[in-house]
């Protein structure tokens, strides 16, 4: 009640206020650290499975190749499928029980208007990309599907940072700058995706936690 | 000395009544349950810090049905909006001269 004596009390209230209640704070950078080892797991089963990833094949008439391929295995295909949707739900599954523990202790609610916000923001841009990828995959261009979900999960990012913890744009960032690297180099898109998917989230997951988790 | 704490606006004394106050500066409009979440109130404390923030005319009210469900969100007024900014500003000058 004596707000008057203390105003720095006050300020400091309102001030947390704020952010818990405008910011998704929630976010867990142990979701990140989990989520990465997911995806590193998944890449290597993928380059075992493949045995040097199908889209190392090069065109021979451009430096870097256009990293078309015509013809892809059903069987590698649905193995890499099935590869990328377990680390997805993984990914989710662990990102979930993390953030939802986060949430109890910052008295967060997981559901408010902030992470309506994060979602949406964070869902267009990436329904996008995948329908992108999709169309890309269609097209046989399998090559560019690495640089393409890189940028699009980038700037989901960037664009979702806004309500989140600032990290996660800073990750966005890299993640658009690694998929433009990409792009250069069509025939490492698995080394791209691992660094992308796996080692920035290790990363940005480490940074968020020692920061905000403590 | 005195000058600064009579600027301090005596609807905002209560820790509640910041809050409330606070989360509605940075969001359009918050649903009753949310704001009872963030600041880990009762349904009716709550509710008698808002109709006293409502009375001052600092607060809108928006009351609807999603479904058969009665769903009851607010706003900042105008009103609201800068008694809060001059009642921080007002702060800021207390801890200025303490500090």
């Amino acid at each position: 009640m004596e707000t008057n004596n203390q105003p720095l009390d006050a300020l400091r209230d309102i001030k947390a206020l704020m952010e818990r209640s405008s910011r998704f704070i929630s976010l867990s950078g142990l979701a990140g650290v989990f989520s990465g080892v997911f995806a590193l797991l998944g890449a290597a089963a993928a380059y075992w499975r493949v045995n040097l990833a199908p889209w190392a094949v090069r065109d021979n008439d451009t430096p870097f190749g256009t990293g078309r391929i015509v013809h892809i295995d059903t069987d590698v295909a649905s193995f890499l499928a099935f590869d990328a949707l377990l680390v997805l739900i993984a990914s989710l599954a662990v990102s979930y029980y993390f953030t939802k523990r986060k949430a109890i202790r910052k008295q967060q609610p997981l559901w408010g208007a902030y992470s309506k916000h994060m979602l949406m923001n964070l869902g267009v841009p990436l329904l996008t990309g995948g329908l992108f990828c999709l169309i890309l995959f269609f097209h046989g261009l399998i090559g560019l599907i690495a640089p393409a979900t890189l940028v699009f999960y980038g700037l989901a990012l960037m664009n979702a940072g806004r309500f989140s913890l600032q990290e996660i744009s800073y990750l966005g960032l890299s993640e658009v700058v690694l998929g433009l690297v990409c792009m250069l180099f069509l025939g490492y898109g698995l080394i791209f995706w691992a660094l992308g998917f796996g080692l920035l989230h290790i990363v940005y997951g480490i940074l968020m936690y020692v920061r905000h988790d403590r | 000395m005195k000058g600064i704490i009579h600027q301090l606006d005596k609807a905002f004394e209560s820790r509640i009544r910041l809050g409330i106050m606070s989360v509605l500066m940075v969001n359009e409009w918050v649903e009753f349950n949310e704001l009872k979440t963030l600041l880990d109130v009762t349904d009716g404390n709550l509710a008698s810090h808002i109709s006293a923030l409502e009375k001052k005319g600092f607060l809108a009210v928006r009351k609807r049905f999603l479904g058969k469900k009665p769903n009851t969100s607010f706003s900042i007024t105008k009103e609201g909006k800068s008694s809060f900014e001059q009642h921080i500003s007002a702060l800021e000058n207390l801890l200025k001269q303490q500090g």
